[in-house]
């Protein structure tokens, strides 16, 4: 026998059709969520692929309205600049993070670090480049390729601070207790033992932060300037593939457009490289199993 | 024993001294005001192992740590410093003018501030409802195997650069804003008075579509790190007492994470709100304050990134930057509330590296 009343299976059918509906809704969300991502990628392989050759990773750019050129300086510059920020913000950004696991769990100061980092992530990439601009392309008085690597660094600091925290705090408190047991000093258990064994992780943490900050255009601005010059010193502006990207985009010459593209294409290429590598690590280096 | 002392190195421990059998009868040891000399201590600080390397490690780790507290001070105190000019000329007024004519020196922030909330209010319209949506696919409805790959491509979607967002808007978004779109819109909804004036593409509306594609990730990212931060038994208590999928996410799942959720469509308008390059590229860039979305418009950030290298006087300087510390104080405030509202709900959950 059927015990529902009338009201019970319309409600029930109710239930079920909402149910239903907001299945659908989801999926329909999700595919619109891929479809921009799918259509950007697709139209960037198909704009840039055509305009990449040998001569955009060895040419600089040539004179408006002349064939060919490429962004071999922006290429290079892009790494000079992103090397002086690494070697400033990568050993900055690891001690603060093995500060906040190792020294400061528990502790009210490694609580306000932590927080200040995170708001410190949200912080525009134009407000640092600015800062930066006032304190030293002002007292310098010219641009220089130093000041956009400052600039840099001081973003991926507080990124990489909180995963290498975030690594550290997965190392199990048998290994630090066990290392400590045998006489192993304090710091040596943090950099020999911690260090060692979160190692993977951090890396990838560190890798996160250098694609991130590698696609940055806007602390680049009124720092580095950019240059349509070979340039290796760092006391002067120096191109960088974002900057040119940026600058190419809005100008009026379809030749210029035709390198935006190549470029973009190098630059998502160059950053989806390291996010894969960090997705296939990231399962690794941290001990699996009991602690 | 042998076997620690093999293993930790290979110089042999010197002999302990009958000096150091004085220190087990306290009476005999002459009271001294410093540290006594001792060759065990000597021994372990030479080999890195006395307080002096570790008190000295935790001094320069805790120096690494305190840098964060002095970027942030930095940065406040150096956009206070070069917009002194400006602050001292407009006051808190500033940020209530309508001007902005660097010939004669007149500038107010208003139009900005208008196309910064307009823009990102929009943004936020458009991407929270498809970021719920894709998060709760993701975590309650997709199929184990297809939610790597998912979660991968939205994840990608945020590595994207702004620049290459704003490339692809310049080429791709505003043709069809111009072309399709804005007729489209004219058609059905003219009536609401939201689509008048000239469409030329760039505008309000582009820069706010623009926009929604690059917070979406973040929003959908931690929405669903807070939706997996519920407990199971939340889910199965509600599925035994009878309710459908749905009605499980909705009371065990969304009703636990409304505040989580509020702080990350908080972080993706903190996001939005800073947001430079793409939206520069798309946004017409004159300072306006109009009902029409497809007119053109300026927002804090891409004030800033287009018409600082060409601010020629000192007070036109002084009011990007002011308008540059307008932003900062806005940014770390809205992120501050933010993340303390993703914390207070993921406390307890396990650690995700974002």
């Amino acid at each position: 026998m059927d015990f529902t009343s009338k009201s019970m299976r319309i409600n029930n059918a109710r239930r079920t059709g909402a149910n239903y509906l907001v299945s659908g809704l989801s999926i329909l969300a999700t595919i619109i969520v891929i479809l921009p991502l799918i259509a950007i990628l697709f139209y960037l392989v198909y704009k840039g692929a055509s305009s990449l050759n040998l001569a955009f990773f060895t040419h600089i750019p040539a004179p408006v309205g002349q064939e060919g050129g490429g962004m071999a300086n922006a290429i290079v510059g892009s790494g000079i600049v992103l090397l002086v920020a690494s070697l400033l913000g990568i050993p900055v950004g690891i001690a603060a993070g093995v500060y906040l696991a190792e020294f400061g769990r528990g502790k009210a100061l490694g609580t306000a670090v932590r927080f200040t980092a995170d708001v410190l992530n949200g912080v525009p990439s134009i407000v640092m480049g600015i800062s930066i601009y006032s304190l030293i392309v002002i007292q310098q008085k010219h641009f220089s390729a130093l000041a956009g690597g400052i600039a840099l660094a001081i973003m991926m600091v507080p990124t990489i601070t909180r995963t290498t925290e975030e690594m550290l705090a997965t190392v199990p408190h048998a290994i630090r207790e066990a290392a400590l047991g045998l006489g192993v000093p304090k710091w040596r258990t943090a950099v020999s033992v911690s260090l060692r064994t979160a190692s993977p992780g951090i890396i990838t943490g560190c890798m996160l932060a250098f694609a991130r900050v590698a696609g940055e255009t806007a602390p680049l601005l009124f720092t580095a300037l950019g240059n349509q010059f070979w340039s290796f010193k760092l006391n002067e502006p120096i191109a960088a593939l974002p900057l040119q990207i940026y600058v190419y985009a809005i100008s009026p010459y379809d030749e210029w457009h035709r390198l935006a593209w190549a470029g973009s294409l190098v630059l998502i290429v160059m950053i989806m490289v390291s996010v894969t590598l960090v997705r296939i690590f990231a399962n690794r280096g941290v001990l699996k199993g009991g602690s | 024993m042998t076997d620690e002392q093999d293993s930790r190195s290979s110089q042999p421990v010197p002999p302990i001294l009958p000096n150091s059998l004085a220190a087990l009868a306290p009476e005999t040891v002459a009271p001294s005001p410093a540290v006594a000399p001792s060759v065990i201590r000597d021994f372990l600080n030479k080999r890195g192992g006395g307080s002096l390397a570790d008190n000295s490690f935790a001094a320069v780790m805790l120096l690494c740590a305190l840098s964060i507290f002095a970027i942030v001070l930095f940065i406040f105190g150096i956009l206070v410093l070069h917009s002194r000019l400006s602050l001292a000329a407009f006051g808190w007024k500033f940020f209530a003018r309508q001007a902005w004519d660097p010939v004669s020196g007149d500038f107010g922030a208003l139009p900005f501030i208008w196309g910064t909330l307009a823009t990102s209010l929009l943004a936020l319209c458009m991407a929270v409802p498809l970021a719920l949506g894709v998060a709760i696919f993701l975590t309650e409805l997709c199929p184990r195997p297809l939610r790597a790959p998912i979660s991968f491509l939205t994840e990608l979607l945020a590595a994207i650069p702004s620049v290459v967002y704003g490339l692809w808007a310049v080429f791709v978004l505003v043709p069809i804003m111009r072309d399709q779109l804005g007729p489209f819109l004219l058609k059905f909804f003219g009536w609401t008075g939201l689509f008048d004036g000239a469409n030329f593409g760039v505008g309000l509306l582009t820069a706010s579509i623009i926009l929604a594609i690059m917070i979406l990730p973040i929003i959908s990212s931690l929405t669903r790190d807070i939706m997996t931060a519920v407990p199971n038994s939340q889910r199965e208590a509600v599925l035994a007492l009878g309710a459908t999928r749905w009605e499980m996410i909705r009371i065990g799942v969304l009703r636990n994470s409304r505040i989580g959720i509020v702080g990350a469509v908080m972080l993706g308008l903190g996001r939005a709100l800073g947001e430079t390059m793409a939206v520069t590229m798309v946004i017409g860039n004159h300072p306006n304050i109009g009902k029409s979305l497809f007119a053109p418009a300026n927002t804090l950030a891409s004030v800033i990134a287009g018409e600082f290298s060409e601010a020629t006087s000192d007070i036109y300087l002084s009011a990007l930057i002011e308008i540059g510390l307008a932003l900062f104080l806005v940014t770390i405030v809205v992120n501050a509330i933010a993340r303390l509202m993703v914390w207070a709900v993921t406390r307890n959950a396990p650690a995700r590296v974002h």
